[in-house]
């Protein structure tokens, strides 16, 4: 996208461009950890989705099916908040390296 | 109906507000601005205004009370002073950032420590980056004029920038005076409706107030802000003058008093500027060609239009009420001073601190001023740059 001049800009600090976070690809700022996910432990209640900040939590068709990298910053709320027994996400070692999204 | 009243500073404000009526009303009291709120809030009580008043925990949050509301689209104003004023002070950087035409009337008053409740300019000065366009008044008249005016100019859609209002604490804001109160419809329709560009309130339309910038956006929006104060100059003016056509009274950057053949200037901001007059006037019947020029606009600071008037004076002393300590001179004296750089012919300069803590200025204090000008003029020396008034050495 290309970025306006400061003239281009409207007046005050307003965002005109309605959900333009897609594009900003917050999967970058992790460092160190990352969420994975452990299918046959999951319940679906989906309380992942529902506190992920990033939106992170890929859903398909009402269920769970795994993490969106390119917008998880790997703050492990998923993995804290699942309810079952045996976790169904847990953090992980993750060398730093670069977003899914940026290696294109 | 146009009247006559007997009024303080606090009550002109107040006077002004009611007529203005603005959405909003956040403020939290404080010493000497204390009466402007609790007088509003009178007014809220007996129905005299529609506004929403709102009395928060602090002024930091009176301050993010006002930016909400300004956000939404109202037309917004608070009042305080000193510490009141520092306590906003990261607000205040948002309702400019914000472009928010905020109107904030300050009691100009002391900072801590010593903790201290009289009138100096620490205040307003320690704001005087955040942004914010100010205006100063010499008196309560002045005061009444520059707050309705403030909110035409702020509210201006190449403005829309905060403004604040000083009134120099207890000397203006505790000083009753004959004040003309203008009629309430003139005040109305001289101020007009406010249009903001991006009320929160028109859901019609999809954006966002004060989202994070990174470094590829920041920059950007922060020449956006500049701009902002940069175009009031005009407007300013244009202002001042129309103000003048309806009122009978007409303002500019600044007042030139006895400046026609004046060969030496004490420049001076507020209500020590009447005190200056009268020490101008004994002088000038001594023979003395001395004038005075008397800044009301500080942000944007008017440097062009002061440099003309001051480029051809022999010495010009410029006092400050407040200090910068460990800088080059109190603030309205580095400002001018720079102005005057562009210049091959310039006066010899002297800066007096002057009134911190409510400290007295009198008659014979400008003339103590005027003699070392005279001193300077004759002889193209100035031995000391920075001095300080009516204080025991």
């Amino acid at each position: 996208m290309k970025k306006e001049t400061w003239r281009e800009l409207p007046i005050g600090t307003v965002n005109i461009h309605a959900g333009n976070s897609v594009v900003n690809l917050t999967g970058t700022w992790r460092s160190g950890r990352k969420p994975e996910f452990i299918e046959s432990n999951c319940i679906q209640c989906l309380f992942c989705w529902l506190y992920c900040p990033h939106f992170a939590i890929r859903v398909e068709g009402g269920k769970v099916t795994g993490i969106n990298y390119d917008y998880c910053t790997g703050c492990g709320l998923c993995a804290e908040e699942c309810p079952t027994k045996e976790k169904s996400i847990v953090m992980t070692k993750e060398e730093i390296q670069l977003a899914e999204g940026r290696k294109k | 109906m146009k009247t006559q009243k007997i009024l303080n500073g606090n009550q002109t404000i107040a006077e002004a507000v009611r007529q203005v009526d603005p959405d909003v009303i956040a403020a939290y009291p404080i010493t000497p601005s204390t009466a402007i709120v609790e007088t509003i809030a009178s007014f809220r009580a007996d129905g005299l205004i529609s506004g929403e008043f709102v009395c928060p925990e602090s002024e930091h949050s009176a301050m993010s009370v006002c930016i909400g509301a300004a956000s939404a689209g109202g037309r917004v104003m608070t009042a305080t002073c000193s510490q009141g004023l520092a306590l906003m002070w990261e607000m205040l950087y948002i309702a400019a950032g914000l472009r928010l035409p905020i109107v904030a009337a300050i009691a100009n008053r002391a900072l801590s420590a010593p903790i201290n409740i009289h009138g100096d300019h620490s205040d307003t000065m320690g704001a005087r980056d955040s942004g914010w366009i100010q205006i100063y008044s010499e008196n309560c008249q002045e005061a009444y004029d520059n707050f309705i005016q403030a909110f035409r100019i702020g509210e201006h859609p190449d403005v829309l920038t905060p403004v604040l209002v000083g009134l120099d604490g207890f000397i203006i804001s505790h000083s009753s005076e004959v004040v003309q109160v203008e009629d309430d419809a003139a005040v109305k329709a001289f101020i007009g409706e406010f249009k903001p560009p991006y009320p929160l309130l028109d859901t019609s339309r999809k954006f966002t107030v004060g989202p994070i910038d990174f470094t590829d956006y920041y920059f950007e929006h922060k020449r956006s802000q500049i701009e902002g104060i940069e175009k009031s100059p005009q407007v300013i003016e244009q202002v001042g003058q129309e103000f003048g056509r309806t009122f009978g009274r007409s303002y500019g950057f600044f007042e030139k008093y006895r400046m026609d053949d004046a060969e030496v200037c004490i420049v001076v901001m507020s209500s020590a500027a009447g005190t200056g007059k009268e020490a101008v006037d004994e002088l000038r019947a001594e023979g003395k060609k001395i004038g005075l020029l008397k800044p009301r606009v500080f942000r944007p600071f008017p440097h062009d239009e002061i440099a003309k008037v001051l480029k051809d004076m022999k010495a010009v002393a410029v006092l400050d009420r407040s200090s910068a300590p460990g800088a080059f001179g109190a603030p309205l004296f580095t400002e001018i001073r720079s102005a005057l750089y562009d210049y091959d012919r310039r006066p010899k300069m002297v800066n007096y601190v002057y009134g911190l803590g409510g400290r007295d200025i009198k008659v014979e204090h400008f003339k103590e001023v005027a003699a070392k000008l005279e001193r300077i003029a004759a002889t193209g020396k100035v031995d000391e740059m920075l001095g300080y008034l009516n204080l025991r050495e």
